[in-house]
């Protein structure tokens, strides 16, 4: 009897695993069975490298919307990764102790901020500001950048500075024994040191800037064309199917389930090379 | 020289201390402002009355019932799961394949926007399983979004249980499980509430996977298969389609309170629990 829950009991908690697991099959399996047979109609080519969305026309092509997540992305990694980066040294290495007590958990509050609360005040405070100091509808990929730099700020922050508290405490000691001063040790020792944890912070940062969708919504303008500027509107693939959704059908909501076929492996890559990186270390 | 290399550092340092002072205060900027906008327009009728002419007057009742019955659904289908997982990672297997792809599909799953969760959600549960838009639809959703970070919490505080605890459980004749549940889960409990708490103000806090599962109807919900409107989805409709700021500015601010104190409660417990882990 004994035995037997032992063994049963190993089972159930297998099961759990076991089904947990699958869950990403099945996310895998319904979205492509749902997205594949449009981008077969139109054409792989077509569909990914295709200039035109009118979905009333019958024509799907997400190029502009790839162009819009990578410039957004970009953008949002250009303006956070170093405010992060910054940050996480701050924190680590400069923060008095009652200033990190404060600091850190209002960081984890920021983090829990529904995403639309951001949107919403990029679209009352910071489109505004660009219409009027660098002209242009002020509904742009700068606005979406600046929203998503400071949402992926407290992944960025707070993974950076755990791997630059991993260190081994040696390495600065050694450091500051053979004469750098403190900030010598942190460029030439400290930050190579963490390298990976903070790469590996910073792809996990742009993995939740490109698949942010409700707040830029509200304030990336939302056009399908190619942007030429950061002044310019653009829509997303996680945009594209946000503001869709709500009516498409048909093959029109076919070709939604594609672009986020597409989303889907982008990000897939993009979550493996961050778990090499962190592997590796 | 070395009055080079001393300017260097001073301006690093002030490079570095404005930085994290300037993040700071746009940080608290933005929850300031909402909740200075908000926070007036909360009083008794606000919370008690259905949203009425599309949100433009009435309250917020309907939405706060349809946030808490949508999480507490996610939170009841995930914590089974997902600590069953953390326990089969931490205490049945050594590192081998299986466990190498659990730890790579929980970690990828942690990875996966919320949109594509919404579109799984609507085609699997709200159409494949009939449940239509749908408390039941939304929560089921929610809960394979929480997943993951349930799995990882909850690991990590099993892991963090000293070997000891086992080592004389086992010694004292305890199984496998006896130890499980009478020695390591209790030690481990606390970490454990903290990542579903966690969970909690994910779920409170999400648009994009819940507005195309659970739906946006406004009226009060009578069981798990009546579609619902969440505050956050609320919020989004009433400021993206321009109905009412003023409500708006309520429902943002009531879920900035709500997700604050969901907070506080996580860092008591962090803080208790570390307290006792040391």
């Amino acid at each position: 009897m004994k035995k037997f829950k032992e063994k049963l009991s190993g089972r159930i908690f297998f099961i759990f695993a076991l089904s947990s697991i699958s869950v990403l099959a099945l996310i895998t399996v319904f979205i492509i069975v749902k997205g594949a047979p449009i981008i077969a109609k139109v054409g792989f080519f077509n569909f990914v490298f295709g200039m035109k969305w009118s979905p009333s026309q019958g024509e799907f092509g997400i190029f502009p919307m790839i162009i819009g997540s990578v410039s957004v992305t970009l953008g949002a990694a250009a303006l956070g990764v170093p405010i992060g980066i910054c940050c996480s040294i701050f924190l680590a290495e400069f923060a008095p102790a009652k200033m990190r007590e404060f600091f850190r958990p209002a960081i984890q509050l920021l983090a829990g901020i529904p995403s639309v609360v951001y949107g919403f005040w990029g679209l009352l405070f910071i489109v505004p500001f660009i219409r009027n100091f660098f002209g242009g509808p002020g509904l742009s990929i700068l606005a979406g950048a600046i929203i998503l730099a400071i949402m992926t700020l407290p992944t960025i922050i707070s993974i950076s500075e755990v791997s630059l508290l991993a260190l081994p405490r040696q390495y600065k000691e050694g450091a500051l024994a053979l004469g750098l001063n403190h900030w010598q040790t942190i460029w030439s020792v400290l930050l190579p040191a963490a390298k990976s944890g903070i790469v590996a912070a910073v792809i996990l940062g742009i993995g939740r800037a490109v698949g942010e969708t409700m707040a830029v919504i509200m304030v990336l303008g939302n056009a399908v064309a190619v942007p030429l500027s950061i002044l310019d509107p653009v829509r997303t693939l996680t945009t594209n199917i946000g503001i869709e959704m709500g009516y498409a059908s048909g093959e029109h909501q076919q070709a939604l389930f594609a672009t986020g076929i597409v989303l889907f492996v982008i990000i897939m890559l993009l979550n493996s090379f961050a778990q090499y990186i962190t592997r590796k270390r | 020289m070395k009055t080079n290399s001393r300017a260097g550092e001073k301006i690093a340092k002030l490079l570095i201390w404005s930085t994290a002072l300037f993040v700071l205060v746009v940080l608290v900027a933005i929850s300031a402002y909402i909740l200075i906008k908000g926070l007036p327009r909360i009083n008794w009728h606000f919370l008690t009355e259905i949203p009425r002419n599309m949100g433009r007057s009435g309250g917020v009742a309907s939405t706060i019932v349809g946030t808490l019955l949508v999480t507490a659904v996610a939170i009841i289908i995930a914590m089974p799961f997902g600590i069953g997982t953390a326990f089969y990672l931490a205490e049945y297997t050594k590192e081998s394949m299986i466990t190498r792809i659990i730890r790579f599909s929980a970690e990828s799953l942690a990875g996966i926007p919320s949109i594509v969760y919404g579109l799984f959600g609507f085609i699997f549960f709200v159409i494949y399983l009939n449940l239509g838009w749908s408390i039941l639809s939304g929560g089921l959703t929610l809960a394979i979004m929480i997943l993951p970070t349930i799995i990882r919490t909850s690991e990590e505080a099993i892991l963090s249980v000293p070997k000891v605890y086992r080592e004389v459980s086992f010694s004292l004749g305890g199984t496998k499980w006896q130890t499980i549940i009478k020695a390591v889960f209790p030690s481990a409990i606390r970490g454990i509430t903290n990542g579903i708490i966690l969970s909690v103000g994910r779920s409170v806090a999400e648009t994009a996977a819940v507005i195309y599962t659970a739906g946006s109807a406004l009226r009060m919900p009578v069981s798990l298969f009546s579609p619902t409107r969440t505050m956050a989805v609320h919020f989004y409709i009433l400021a993206r389609e321009g109905i009412s700021l003023e409500n708006a500015y309520g429902t943002a601010a009531l879920l900035i309170i709500l997700i604050f104190l969901i907070n506080v409660v996580a860092n008591m417990l962090v803080n208790r629990f570390i307290a006792k882990g040391r």
